[in-house]
């Protein structure tokens, strides 16, 4: 009973995992233009889809690369084209716009390969578990995790120890400042932009083979990312990170306690409690122009 | 697109003018309109085109479309054409307000389809309310026949008993209920409690028990939890109670685990195993239709729908299609399009093909289309010849020499009291 119980919080601490990406891009959208990305998880459904069209002609391994690099294009040309529009404007806006972005998308992916859901399988040469003494796990997950986790230090690396970064830190918490300095944030904004939803695409390539595959799909993750940003502070890059992973955590004891109907319902609660004590999420800076 | 590339030919004035005339012409001429419309016979067709049910719903719509084509194709009702209004039915509050606009603003003969139970409930309230058919060509609760059920309301969709009674046939031959220990996971709302509530009975009736009996919220996505609760527990048999995509992601996973206890489920889709897709796709599954079933209309069916969609129905495509053919098929026979005149046509048991082996009616006591079922059973992945063909299918249930009615509810579990 008590190993089960261990091998449950263990799989959450893993399971946490899989919302980081899509909620780092969030925060990292948020952070800098202040805009509340709805349509985040249609970004993560486009990567889904690509990787289906692409990986019968490139490979997985392809399409790994290839789709999260297409949709980062798609999240440029939409930075270009209607973000910047909204920067620094009520986030009511740019709520209302990523929301109509967001069905746009879905509509569209449903009248390109049609409402019922597509199949999509682990690589032959991906498949299989791995035991750890008595815990199970699936060699295809490790690897997503490990994706994961490079992608996390990757970015924690261009934002911490790069003049790019550097940069973008100053710009989110004094634009002003940033611009009297004579830097124009404008090719920043657009680079965070399509790093942030390349990612959401980097996550639909993962999670493909192993979640349904239909045009609402971002609905499914966008809800758990948004309690993931808000529990972590917006636009705290550990507290994205810590919240990713206690959010998962809280999940697995939850079931592990055989609580399995409360363990949506739970993270939900998680956010409430801190909303409560913490408005500003755990790890939640002050961020003067949205306050 | 050849329309498009002629309004681009034309130049902007031009296309002001015509769009003016026409317009001007739509105003002047109320008379004509309702005129031409009131030729036509409509039909209400409501059914979730968007949320975790549109999948399935897409095929509902798309296998009206195509019995709506063929009925006007053969003369339409009565020489009047048949005219398909169709609407996403959202959730149970649009549903029924959508319902009561197609009754009163667009007059429409009669509402056919709709998926989840709770939608079908609103709409069966608004159908009774106003003396209107509504046949319900998706929602599998029993509760719909039993204490919900409805003078107005008819059933093409099979409800959840049968689902249940005709693969558990097939899992007591293979003798995985009598003193088996069965893991179970339903999902977290009416239709699954329901379906499991149907499945408990069976399973008790019969000698199982239960290793763990789980409740799953609908909007889980990862059971890599359950996953590793179900390896533990090693149960003889592992039961589905999910609903909609959730089938499919508790699939891929079950597969991506590598767990081989036996796996079958009460609740089912034929585009949820295409969206598995044959690596992941396994077990026993109960089934209302199937496109691989040997009867004529079936093939005639099956052809016509993949020639004009690309891809071949599945069962959600049935019930809605069955569903439009059998109302034009009464109003037919009848002359009349009166909706006293067809209930009492179907309560008194008139017979229809419903693309099986036997003709299909409704029962009376509760408007239930009784006809057979099918168990299906995935193909080991080496077998699997495309990607549509994933399964081999049992005969029939019930067997060519027993009554139908033995897979539905019967005596203390039928509680329709009909108002």
């Amino acid at each position: 009973m008590l190993t089960l119980f261990i091998q449950q919080v263990l799989n959450g601490l893993l399971d946490g995992v899989y919302y980081l990406l899509i909620a780092l891009g969030l925060s990292l959208i948020f952070s800098l233009g202040g805009i509340v990305n709805l349509a985040h998880g249609a970004f993560y459904a486009i990567g889904a889809y690509l990787t289906i069209v692409l990986a019968p002609h490139i490979g997985f391994g392809g399409a790994i690369i290839a789709s999260p690099v297409l949709v980062a294009l798609i999240g440029i040309v939409i930075e270009r084209g209607l973000f910047q529009r909204f920067y620094r404007s009520d986030p009511i806006l740019s709520l209302l716009l990523t929301f109509g972005l967001a069905m746009v998308a879905e509509q569209s992916l449903r009248m390109i390969f049609g409402a019922p859901p597509l199949s999509f399988s682990i690589p032959p040469a991906l498949r299989g578990q791995i035991f750890i003494g008595d815990f199970i796990y699936s060699r295809y997950r490790a690897l997503l995790i490990l994706i994961a986790a490079a992608c996390v230090l990757g970015l924690w690396f261009l934002l911490q120890r790069t003049a790019f970064g550097r940069v973008v830190r100053a710009g989110v918490q004094n634009p002003d400042m940033v611009g009297a300095l004579g830097i124009s944030l404008q090719p920043y904004m657009m680079t965070v932009a399509g790093i942030g939803i390349g990612l959401a695409g980097l996550a639909g390539v993962l999670l493909a083979p192993i979640y349904s595959i239909h045009p609402a799909m971002g609905q499914e993750i966008i809800t758990p990312a948004f309690v993931v940003v808000v529990i972590g502070g917006l636009g705290s890059f550990w507290g994205v990170v810590v919240a990713a992973l206690m959010v998962g955590l809280v999940k697995g004891i939850t079931i592990g306690l055989g609580l399995t109907q409360w363990s949506t319902a739970v993270i939900y609660l998680m956010m409430l409690l801190v909303l409560l004590f913490r408005p500003r999420g755990l790890f939640g800076e002050r961020i003067q122009r949205f306050e | 697109m050849s329309e498009q590339s002629r309004i681009k030919g034309l130049s902007r004035r031009q296309t002001l003018a015509g769009l003016g005339g026409v317009a001007t012409g739509l105003i002047a001429s109320p008379a004509v309109i309702l005129a031409q419309s009131a030729e036509a016979i409509r039909f209400g067709h409501l059914t979730p085109r968007t949320g975790f049910l549109g999948p399935l719903g897409e095929y509902g719509v798309m296998a009206a479309d195509l019995a709506a084509e063929e009925i006007n194709a053969a003369g339409g009702i009565n020489g009047r054409k048949l005219e398909l209004l169709k609407e996403d039915s959202v959730n149970p509050q649009t549903a029924s307000t959508k319902a009561e606009r197609m009754i009163e603003r667009d007059k429409v003969a009669c509402i056919i389809g709709e998926i989840s139970s709770a939608s079908c409930l609103t709409i069966s309230q608004v159908a009774a309310r106003n003396k209107t058919l509504f046949l319900n060509t998706g929602g599998n609760s029993d509760a719909l026949r039993g204490e919900n059920c409805n003078r107005y309301m008819f059933h093409v969709e099979h409800q959840n008993s049968m689902y249940v009674k005709s693969c558990g046939r097939s899992l007591l031959a293979q003798g995985l209920v009598k003193g088996k220990k069965w893991f179970s996971l339903t999902a977290d709302y009416a239709f699954g409690h329901d379906l499991s509530k149907v499945a408990k009975r069976f399973m008790e009736a019969n000698g199982g028990q239960f290793a763990a009996d789980k409740l799953v919220p609908t909007d889980a996505t990862d059971f890599s939890a359950l996953l590793l609760e179900i390896r533990a527990a090693k149960p003889d048999l592992v039961i589905s109670n999910l609903a909609g995509n959730q089938i499919t992601n508790f699939l891929k996973q079950y597969s991506e685990f590598g767990l081989t206890f036996p796996i079958a489920g009460f609740g089912f889709d034929t585009a949820l195993a295409w969206a598995a897709g044959k690596d992941n796709f396994g077990g026993t599954w109960p089934c209302v239709w199937h496109h691989l079933i040997d009867t004529p209309s079936t093939k005639a069916f099956v052809a016509a729908f993949t020639k004009k969609y690309g891809k071949p129905p599945e069962n959600q495509a049935w019930g809605d299609y069955v569903g439009v053919k059998v109302m034009a098929q009464s109003m037919n026979e009848l002359k009349s399009i009166d909706t006293a005149k067809i209930l009492e046509h179907l309560e008194k048991g008139a017979k229809f093909d419903v693309m099986k082996p036997r003709q299909g009616y409704f029962r009376a006591s509760d408007h239930q289309l009784i006809s057979e079922m099918y168990t299906i059973t995935a193909l080991p992945a080496a077998q699997v010849k495309n990607q549509w063909d994933l399964f081999t299918s049992s005969p029939p249930v019930p067997g060519p020499n027993e009554d139908m009615e033995v897979i539905a509810t019967q005596g203390d579990e039928a509680v329709c009291k009909m108002s």
